[in-house]
Parts: structure tokens; sequence; C-alpha cells
């Protein structure tokens, strides 16, 4: 124990209970804890008496500060924690040349996964939902700054950005304020700092009116012997302060991160945290930089949700060590902070760093390159005590795993709601089926609605080209960025998947649906699935309907994980999710790596040449329910969701991925939102490289093989283990006996031509399109929307 | 043949730049720190893309301060090949190497896409016969909407600087102007990035043939071996 540490000590060995901490320097935090101060921090009476107990004492307002932070749902996971260890976090199958979990989830700040060859991912999603909501640009911003040095404290260079967006309707001017703000949000800050935002995916529901989700996910590369850890240990190293300087802003946002949004929440503005990509990117470079030069950084974490207090007490607690810092030494960009204020600051791009003993000079002189600071607050001690003081005099003493692992764990009461079960027994036995003209109807319309239109109004803000790795960008069913990896390659794949009116519906099924359609995704882009981090996004669970979606979503998740040998390498709870008209659709959003083996194995979801067979691999769908056709065309959120029949999904996957090496696979487009004729369409809506060019792509579609009791189900039903490719007519009769050699059902649909002009046929039932309508209105659905009188 | 790209705080396509020459053209490539005020003994500066110090000011404003930017207009004045991208534009106009100015877009929204560049007859490279009628590069910029006054832009015009337009302007550029080069013509700037097209899986390959005409300024026989 150090020597300032054993003269501050607050126990008094005689009498057995800890003594009472001296005055602190700002006399406003000498206040008695009384029960409306416990109740404004977001703790329970059970909990203060659980701190009572482990403290020996009561706990000061700083230390009440911390203990609500740290068993925030944000810090803790309390209400989901004992949900999440049914997820497998582990691969079972061959992991010799890569796909080996080298850090797992929940043990560090992001999980990394083996690509061979000596080299690594890490990766994860979070969110900034709450942030994001009542303040769009700065909450959308932080939040990519967030996730981004989550995987840069890991010891990687991070190389690219996804995210995952959920807004109300667009045609509501809150939602497209919203939409606004969260893209510039993310642009400037992705952009500035230098990552390429490659991919992502977005939906808009009435469900998030009011509550938008702001997922984002960052991928980081390294070498297994770059990998640091968030560990202090070495009794005497230094701790070391990085990055910009403490402010008052983000004061308590894990905390506010854990209630309902409500009319009142736009007061609670000065907890939204403000961004610096500029500083971001400094403290990037020198991280990396620092943590290059061999033996000098013994453990690393990033200041992220509870700042100061998350970062000494998860670094001490990993380390099985203590923590001592002296708030004087922390840079402090307002006067007069007490240590309330800089304890639970949320002020962005800093960073802990724990050097070696005797080698400060070294990490002070990468941070003078780069004009940061790096300030030593402080040592590792072996008391297992997180101490803090200002002024020398101790203003916090805790035991570092008290708030680490000790926050309670509860099991909520789980129910589920009465709309889902009722939703569940609509059948479309009264809906009229679909004529020619309601044919033409419906594809135009689905083509035009904002949850399945192009994205381009949104990714062409997003810089997703720097890096120049960027092979597949946004816009295809799944994004490829090359890795360089010293004078090597890699390709990788990565998708995002979530569709919230499956959950809402069925949440077991919907999460099932999540998992299978990522993957399929990665199917189609030539990508074998390497593990997976997951968003879950869901309403107050102390909400009984709330907390059962939250355990059945788990559920569904964890068991297609466990099918497909796809580990969980880490993740995000984000509760709360409700504004004042209800709760979010239950929105557990998955992102799932793949690896490419080789570069001619990437496949992209369009077409560019005519002649091309389209077919349909998968049975004839039968199911409606939960589908886009319901709700745009007749304004109906009910029915089951898709069925999913993992062993279906896994014989079309290893289908398409052993085709796709095979060399016989020009293009492959997943069937999801909006069903078949939306997978066809968007098949035909090559990416224009430059300016604009004369659209002739077309196709002629016969359906007439297809046995179908509806053609409304046929056309737009959402049934699962579904996928369209194009293939030379060389290798088509090929591909339909290998198809049926291994049991899984395979037609050809059709053939792209050069006429400009979708035509379907289906028996008697004859329609058209013509390609550059649907394509210009595909394109422009959003661009209208938020289009600005003056402004091009 | 030796190719110097600058390394500022805040510059982000630094390594794009490296590779477009060290990986794409096999030409000898270092990094010369912001702080340095010697250039060393290379043949070409490239002040490559990115947010120097953030572009909180107007882009490339603070930049131009940097210590190493004295050398580098020593180095233009005696004839040395500069030639900034993206970024790099912008840094290079505000310290008088190039004429004119970049504002934001005229939609105020950044734009990263791939466009199609007219080219103009410019230099002994820069020019359709060296480079074609077209080339077609990404764009990924916030504030790329060149400006010049009247009698600027008539001797842009009169001494045909301008290297590249856009067929169809991004972001409001006067004339459509992408690119441009200095009267003496030794410094050239531009929005596109040619460091984003020159691998196989890149939207086209064009950033060679771009990267080349620069360097084909300082040595003509390179004309000569792709011609």
């Amino acid at each position: 124990m150090s020597k300032a540490a054993s003269q501050q000590s607050p126990r008094d060995p005689a009498l057995g209970v800890a003594a009472l901490l001296p005055p602190n320097p700002d006399p406003l935090l000498n206040q008695t804890i009384t029960p409306e101060l416990i109740r404004k921090h977001g703790l329970l009476p059970d909990e203060f008496e659980l701190i009572c107990k482990s403290l020996g004492r009561q706990p000061t307002l700083t230390e009440t500060g911390i203990f609500s932070v740290m068993w925030s749902e944000h810090c803790s996971y309390k209400n989901s924690r004992s949900l999440l260890k049914g997820f497998p976090t582990e691969k079972k199958g061959e992991t010799k040349d890569y796909g080996r979990v080298l850090v797992k989830a929940g043990e560090e700040n992001a999980g990394i996964i083996d690509v061979g060859d000596g080299w690594a991912v890490a990766f994860k999603i979070e969110s900034h939902n709450h942030p994001s909501a009542i303040e769009p640009f700065e909450g959308a911003a932080t939040g990519v700054g967030g996730i981004i040095r989550d995987i840069f404290t890991m010891g990687a260079r991070p190389v690219l950005l996804t995210n995952s967006l959920r807004f109300g309707e667009l045609s509501s001017p809150a939602t497209k304020r919203l939409l606004r703000g969260v893209v510039a949000g993310i642009a400037h800050y992705g952009n500035c700092v230098g990552v390429p935002t490659v991919g992502g995916d977005v939906y808009f529901d009435a469900s998030y009116e009011g509550n938008p989700l702001v997922n984002a996910l960052c991928l980081g590369v390294l070498r297994h012997d770059q990998i640091r850890l968030g560990k202090a240990t070495g009794v005497g190293n230094p701790v070391f302060y990085v990055g910009a300087a403490t402010g008052r802003d983000g004061l308590g946002g894990a905390a506010f991160a854990s209630r309902e949004l409500s009319e009142a929440s736009a007061a609670d503005r000065p907890a939204v945290q403000k961004g610096d990509p500029f500083m971001e990117k400094l403290l990037i470079e020198a991280c990396l930089e620092m943590m290059a030069v061999p033996g000098l950084v013994v453990g690393i974490q990033d200041m992220g949700a509870a700042g100061l207090t998350c970062s000494t007490c998860e670094t001490a607690s990993r380390g099985g060590a203590g923590i001592e810092i002296e708030l004087d030494q922390v840079p402090q960009r307002e006067t007069g902070m007490n240590s309330y204020e800089i304890m639970l600051s949320e002020s962005q791009e800093r960073m802990l760093v724990i050097v070696k003993k005797g080698r400060e000079k070294e990490i002070e002189a990468i941070f003078e390159k780069w004009d940061l600071h790096a300030s030593n607050v402080g040592t590792v001690t072996d008391t297992g005590r997180m101490v803090v003081k200002q002024h020398g005099i101790t203003v916090a003493d805790i035991p570092a795993n008290v708030l680490t692992d000790q926050a309670p764990l509860y099991k909520r009461e789980a129910k589920e709601g009465e709309w889902a079960i009722n939703a569940r027994k609509w059948t479309p036995a009264a809906l009229p089926d679909l004529d020619a003209k309601g044919v033409e109807a419906a594809l135009s319309a689905l083509i035009a609605s904002p949850t399945i239109s192009s994205k381009r109004w949104i990714y062409r803000q997003y810089d997703n080209m720097v890096q120049h790795g960027t092979a597949v960008g946004p816009g295809s069913d799944a994004a490829v960025v090359r890795l360089r990896l010293g004078d090597a390659e890699k390709f990788i794949a990565i998708s995002n998947d979530c569709n919230g009116r499956y959950c809402a519906l069925n949440p077991k099924r919907g999460a099932l649906i999540a998992m299978v359609e990522c993957l399929r995704n990665l199917a189609c882009s030539g990508a074998k699935a390497l593990a997976m981090t997951d968003n879950l996004n869901f309403g107050n669970p102390y909400k009984p309907e709330n907390f059962y979606q939250l355990s059945e979503c788990i559920q569904g998740l964890a068991e297609a994980c466990r099918f497909f040998d796809v580990p969980v390498v880490g993740g995000n709870v984000s509760l709360y999710n409700e504004s004042p008209a209800g709760s979010i659709d239950p929105t557990p959003t998955v992102s799932i790596v793949g690896l490419i083996e080789d570069e001619k194995h990437i496949t992209r979801q369009t077409v560019s040449t005519s002649g091309s067979r389209l077919i349909l691999l998968g049975g004839a769908p039968h199911e409606l329910g939960g589908s886009q056709y319901l709700g745009l065309c007749h304004g109906i959120k009910a029915g089951d969701a898709p069925e999913v029949d993992l062993n279906a999904e896994s014989l079309l996957q290893t289908f398409l991925l052993t085709q796709i090496k095979a060399g016989r696979v020009i293009a492959a487009h997943d069937i999801s939102e909006g069903g078949l004729m939306v997978t066809v369409t968007e098949m035909l809506f090559t990416p224009e490289v430059g300016a604009p060019n004369a659209l002739t792509l077309g196709a002629a579609l016969d359906l007439s093989s297809l046995s179908a009791s509806r053609l409304d189900a046929l056309l737009f039903g959402e049934s699962q283990a579904r996928a369209v490719i194009a293939a030379s007519s060389v290798v088509e009769k090929e591909l339909l006996s290998l198809a049926a050699s291994v049991g899984l059902p395979a037609t050809t649909i059709g053939e792209v031509n050069a006429s400009g002009v979708l035509s379907l046929a289906k028996g008697s039932i004859k329609t058209q399109w013509n390609v550059a309508t649907l394509r210009t209105v595909w394109e422009t659905t959003i661009e209208n929307a938020m289009r600005r009188p003056g402004l091009n | 043949m030796k190719v110097a790209v600058l390394q500022f705080p805040g510059s982000n396509c630094d390594q794009d730049a490296f590779h477009l020459f060290a990986s794409g053209l096999k030409v000898n490539t270092k990094y010369v720190w912001h702080k340095e005020t010697s250039l060393g003994d290379a043949d070409l500066v490239v002040v490559p893309g990115g947010f120097s110090y953030g572009d909180y000011l107007r882009c490339g404003a603070i930049a131009r301060f940097s210590p190493v930017m004295k050398a580098v207009q020593a180095f233009s004045q005696q004839g040395g090949v500069v030639y900034g991208i993206c970024n790099g534009f912008q840094i290079l106009c505000e310290a008088g190497l190039l004429p004119g100015a970049l504002i934001r877009n005229s939609s105020l929204e950044y734009r990263c896409i791939t466009c199609a560049l007219k080219v103009e007859t410019s230099t002994a490279s820069f020019n359709p016969n060296f480079l074609g009628a077209s080339v077609k590069l990404p764009i990924g910029h916030g504030e790329g909407n060149f400006r010049i006054d009247e009698a600027g832009l008539a001797r842009l015009e009169a001494n045909k600087q301008v290297l590249l337009r856009y067929e169809n302007n991004p972001n409001g550029s006067l004339s459509d102007i992408a690119g441009i080069r200095s009267e003496a013509g030794n410094v050239f700037g531009m929005m596109p990035h040619p460091d984003r097209a020159f691998e196989r899986f890149h939207p086209s390959m064009d950033g060679l043939k771009v990267a080349t005409a620069v360097l084909a300024t300082k040595f003509p026989e390179l004309l000569k071996h792709t011609a």
C-alpha cells in the first residue's frame, strides 16, 4: 500500500467498521444522502442498502454518483446479464486456420477473432439511442466516437464502421429532423476521423417515433501480439490520463441512458456529450504509436460511459488491483469542478493508460508529438480499492470489484403482451388476393417505401472509401472490405440485420430471423461467418411484456448462434427505449463478420449484363405475416413472423457459398423485406459509376411453374431460407441438378435482358414495369423527402 | 523518382496517397511529418486528403502555417512538383500556391460518390491524348465547391489551367471545375481522389493514369512508356 493511501485509510481496524470520509473540499457535496437523492440517482432503496453494507458506512454524494453510473443498466447489465449467459462465446468447430475467439465477450472492451496468419479483428456494436433522441447530431457523432475508442483501446487500427438506424415514419417532421441530424452526426465524426462507413441498415416504423435507434459498429485490425487489455497490474505503475480535458458535459450519461425518455428529457441536454473527431484522430494515432512500443503499455481503457469512474474501477477490478488517483492532476476544461463532476463527466476522447513504471518520459514524448495531454494522475495499488482524492483529500474509497461485479442481478417478471398474442391470430383469409393491376401497384409502392428504397441519400454523406479498402460499399447485401495485413491482404464481409416487426409479433422467431438473414447476406456475398456482435434494443424491462421480449429474443439469437457455430464476441444492451407513445418494437440488432477466402469469391447483389438466368433458391412461399406488403398496402401489422427452419437455412447458405466458390454465381441477393419481386427488381439496379447511364437492363420473369395458394404471398411474402441468384445459361442446368442433389428447391424464374422492362407472367396474370422508372422512385424516395428548398 | 507524402494532424488519406504511389505505381515513397522543415530529396510532394486540424476553421487554413509548408513553398518556387488531393487542394489554395478557394458544397452535405470527369487539354500529360476524354474518380468532401473571381476564372481558362471538370457537377463548383494547376505548371490540385481508384476492386483504376500524369511533369519519359 502506498504511503499516502495508508495515511488516508478510512477504515478504523479497532472499530471493525469504516469511518466516514473527511469532508469534501466542495461543501455542496457534503449534504446528507436522502431517499430523494437516492431516487434521483436511479438507485433503488435495496441497492442503496447494499452499497452501505459493502462500504461499511453511508456513501458520500460523490460515491453515490459513482455507484449510480456503475450500477446503471448501461454499465452493469443488471436486468439482462442473467439472460446473456445463454450466448455461446467460443467456436466449437475447426479453428486451425481462422475463427478462434482470442478475446471473449464481456472480458474486455471488445471481442477479438483470429482471421489467420497471425492477424485478428476486434469488433463491437454499441447504442447511442437516448442521446440521439435528444440531440441527434452530437448523440450520433459521439456514438461513433465511443465505439471507435472501444476498438483501438484493444490495440487494433479501426478500419470500418457500420450503423443500424431506426426511425419513425419518414412522413413525420420529427423523423426528418432526427434523420438529418443523426446522418450528419455520423458523417461528421466518421468522415473526419478517417474510418469508412461501409454499410448499415435503416428501417422506418411508427414504433420508433420519438425514440430512434442509433447503433454504431466499429471493426479494427491487429496482429495477435498487438492485443492490449484493460487491466491495471503492477503495483506502483503510473496511471496516465490522455486525450481531451474534462468538462461538465455528459454528466451521468450512463444513468441517463437507463431511464425512459419523457417530455422533460430535453432538460437532460447537458447529459449529451459533444464530440471532437479531430481529437479522436490524434488519440488513435498517438495510442497506436504508444502501443507499438514494446512493453510500454501495461493496460489501457477508453473513458466512455461513466468516464473516469468506469475506466479506473474496471481496469483495477480486471487486474485484481487497486487504483489511486488525484483529481488535481486531471486536465480540466473548466475551473472549479468538484469531484462529483470530474468523476461522472462523460467528456469525449479520453483514455486511461497504465504505463510501465520508469518509462513515463516515453509516453509523454509521444503525446507531445501529437499535441495531446498526457497527465500522470495516479498509481496502481494492491488494495483492490478505487481511491479518489482531490487536493489530497480522499473523496471516494470503494472496493473496485463491488462497482464492477457486485451490482445486483435481476430476473424481472416476463409475460407476453396481449397485443402480440392477438396480432398473431390474424390470417389472410379475409384479404382479397391481388390481380394484375394490384401486383403492378404493390411492387411500385414497395420499391418506393422508405424502408425498402435505396439509402443513397444517407450513405453518400458518409465517407465510405477512405483507407481505400472498400471492395463492396453500402447498398449490397453485405459490405466487403480488404484488410491490408503487412504485405498480405484478406477480404472480410459484414452485415447488419433485424426486423423489429417480426420481433414484435414473435420475439424468438424475429431474433432467429435476424441471425439467419444476416448469415444469408454474408453467404450471398461469398463470405463464411466468423462471429457475431449484437445490440439489444428493448423497452423498459420492468414491464413484463418487454422483459418477455428480451428473454425470448436472446434465446432466439443464442439458438441460432449455437446451430451455426457463430460465437458472440460482445455487444450492448439498451433498455428503456420508450417514448410517451409506448415501447419500441423489440430490436435485437445483429452484426456478423465473415471472411472471404479469395477475392474472386466477392459477389454482389446486382447483375451488370443481360443474358443471365435468374434462379430462385428455396421453396415457394405461402406466408404474409409481418410483411412490408401487409403493412404498406393494407395498413396491417399482424400475423405470425415467417417460419424459421435452421436446417433449410443451412442447406441454402452452404449451397450458395459452394456455388460462389465454384464460380457459377454471377450475382446473389437474399429474399427479405418486400419478398421475391423486390429482390429481383433490386438485382437490376446496378450501381452507376460516374454519370447516370441510360439504363437498359430488364428481366422477363415467368413464375408459372411455382405453385402458390396466393399470388400476393408468392410475390411479396417474406418466407425465409430463400435467395435469387443470377447465373450464366451455360451453368444453369448444372446448378439446378446440383441443388436437386442436395435437396434444395431451385427453379429458373426468368432471364435478365436489355429491354429496360421487368415483365412478370404467372399463369394468366401478366404485368410489367419500366425499370428506369422503378429505379428513379427507389433512389429518390428518401432524397425527395429530405430535400431542402434552394439546395441541391 | 521519389515521392514525399505530407502528414498533418488530421490527415486521413495519407496512407491512401502513399499506396497509390508506392503500391500502385511502385515509386519510392515516404511520409514527411508536418513539423519537418525539409523535404529531403523528394521529386514530388503530395499533400493528401483528410481533415487537417479538424477543418474546424476554413479547410486548410491552419495547415498552411505548419512548419513543412515553408519548405513546400520554397520547393515549388524552385519548380518542384506539388500535388494536392482533396484537403491537400484546399491547403494549397489557402497557402496561395493555387488560385481560388473551396467552399461548402451547394447541397450543404458531404458527398462520397464516383464522378465522371472530362479531361481538359492543359499540359503535356493532362490532356485527352494521354488520359482519355474522360476519367472516373471517387470524390469525398463537404467543401469542394470551387470559387474564384471573374478575372481569376478568365486567367485559368486563358492559360488552360483547368485539368478536370465534373460531367455532372456534384458540389456547385464554378464552371464544373474539379482540378487545376498553377500558372507555372508545377503545382496541381484536385478534389477527386486518384488514391481511391487504383486497385482491382476500386470503382475504376483511372487514379494510376492521373497520378502518372502528375509525375510526368517532372519525368516526361513516363509519357512514352504509357503511350
